[in-house]
């Protein structure tokens, strides 16, 4: 039930949106020329496009995102019924915490959180 | 079906209200900026420039929507509706005011009472990165792409050190949802009976408050953490390339964002709508009336502390953002978590 107002709200914002969007739309004026149809690039020549291959390390920063975040949505369960668990799930928690700490530390000491060129060089076995 | 009728007033009035309030938040920037630099600021649109926001907003309507040739038109147009409405979701399960009850209906100043409040809320939140995402990727600029894939990096990164650092707010409280929290802390601070109403997490919590401000921050995109948006190296940003009303939905979200952030704070740290002196309020009116009033004060507090930090602090280097993030909040947040969780049990 409680979802449904959610919908209300969903309904009231994406009404919004599309109206805005539209609307703008066709109230501003419409006018093209070559050159200012390209891309911004500072004012000089715009040279190829952005679809170019880019740091690897932003894709390793999601990946580990999607690794951290699932072990810390574990953690809200336990944070729900901690006190009926008393210490021996508060044992258990730390074991938890001890794995993801391990991990942790794997991936500090791959430099993999090191943004500083230099430093990556350095560590590359 | 009167309380359809009732919610859907409430979140139309909820809405509008993040509206004005995010509209409000430009003029009040540009005054704290001025202030904060011995300038006057906006002056010109009607009495105190109070106009401005309005002259703005109708400017932004009137304005040529560009696309650029090279740009994947749909996304194009879908990001920044994506971001807008990402924005105004958040709102849903914030309680905004005490129940009042009037003959046998209970009427809850809640959108929506999940009971899963703090997960929607985060759920949100990872669904916004996707409008900066697409926004960025889809303009096919270098800069525009540079400039969404930090902001997706940071915004991932602080989500952690955020979930992390709520979870001690749900130990302190024993529910995710927000109701709940904020019921929580109507209380009595460390049982001392003239501190009624004063029984805050932020007074258990400071370090949690800290980790959470900081990663909200971050999460906005606000500076000092607006890696996302530095003119001198990417111009504008993941919006270089966009006009009228689409440049105006990501400005506008990050404005409500802002917002709700400030209000989530207050709410999770600050005691929502709870105010010392609150028992004394016989009139069930007049306390729904002062909690609203109450939890907006916080609110409004917390975004002129977002400004405030904006116009005294420089901008982090990037390496500095992420080894912040990663290295120091969340073992913080995760430390923090520890200590929580054994004082709560040694103390039971």
């Amino acid at each position: 039930m409680e979802y449904l107002y959610i919908l209300i709200l969903a309904a009231i914002s994406l009404g919004f949106v599309m109206l805005t969007i539209f609307g703008s739309n066709l109230l501003g004026p419409k006018k093209s020329t070559k050159h200012k149809d390209e891309n911004f690039e500072c004012g000089v020549e715009s040279d190829g496009d952005a679809r170019q291959p880019i740091s690897v390390k932003y894709f390793i920063v999601a990946i580990l995102f999607v690794l951290f975040d699932v072990e810390v949505i574990f953690f809200y369960p336990y944070a729900v019924i901690f006190k009926e668990m008393g210490m021996q799930g508060f044992v258990a928690v730390l074991l938890f915490v001890a794995v993801f700490l391990v991990g942790f530390y794997y991936i500090i000491k791959k430099g993999i959180l090191d943004w500083n060129y230099t430093s990556v060089e350095l560590k590359k076995p | 079906m009167e309380l359809i009728a009732f919610k859907s007033i409430l979140a139309i009035s909820i809405f509008t209200l993040g509206l004005v309030i995010a509209m409000y938040s430009t003029y009040f920037e540009r005054k704290v900026a001025a202030f904060m630099q011995d300038r006057i600021g906006p002056n010109r649109a009607g009495p105190f420039g109070l106009l401005q926001p309005l002259a703005d907003g109708g400017k932004m309507f009137f304005k040529e929507e560009f696309i650029p040739k090279e740009a994947n038109t749909f996304l194009f147009t879908f990001a920044p509706g994506l971001a807008m409405l990402t924005a105004c979701m958040t709102s849903a399960v914030i309680p905004w005011a005490p129940d009042l009850t009037i003959g046998n209906l209970v009427y809850k100043f809640q959108i929506a009472d999940l009971n899963i409040g703090i997960l929607y809320i985060l759920a949100i939140l990872s669904v916004s990165v996707y409008g900066i995402m697409l926004g960025g990727w889809a303009s096919n600029n270098k800069y525009s792409l540079l400039s969404a894939i930090r902001a997706s990096s940071q915004m991932i990164s602080y989500e952690l050190a955020m979930g992390l650092s709520i979870i001690t707010i749900v130990m302190m409280s024993g529910s995710v949802s927000l109701r709940d929290i904020t019921a929580q802390q109507s209380g009595s601070l460390f049982g001392i009976s003239f501190l009624q109403g004063l029984n805050w997490n932020i007074f258990y919590q400071p370090l949690g408050f800290l980790i959470f401000m900081t990663c909200a921050l971050a999460e906005c995109n606000r500076a000092p953490f607006d890696m996302a948006e530095c003119e001198s190296e990417l111009i504008g940003g993941y919006h270089t390339e966009f006009s009228s009303m689409k440049l105006g939905f990501f400005l506008f979200a990050e404005y409500i964002n802002m917002f709700i952030s400030s209000t989530i704070i207050s709410v999770l740290f600050f005691g929502g709508y709870n105010f010392p002196g609150m028992h004394l309020i016989s009139n069930p009116m007049l306390l729904t009336a002062l909690g609203f009033v109450a939890l907006m004060i916080k609110a409004l507090f917390f975004i002129f502390v977002f400004m405030w930090i904006r116009w005294t602090l420089p901008r982090f280097r990037y390496d500095q953002l992420m080894q912040l993030g990663w290295k120091k909040l969340i073992p913080l947040a995760l430390g923090n978590m520890l200590i929580t969780a054994f004082v709560l049990l040694v103390k039971q």
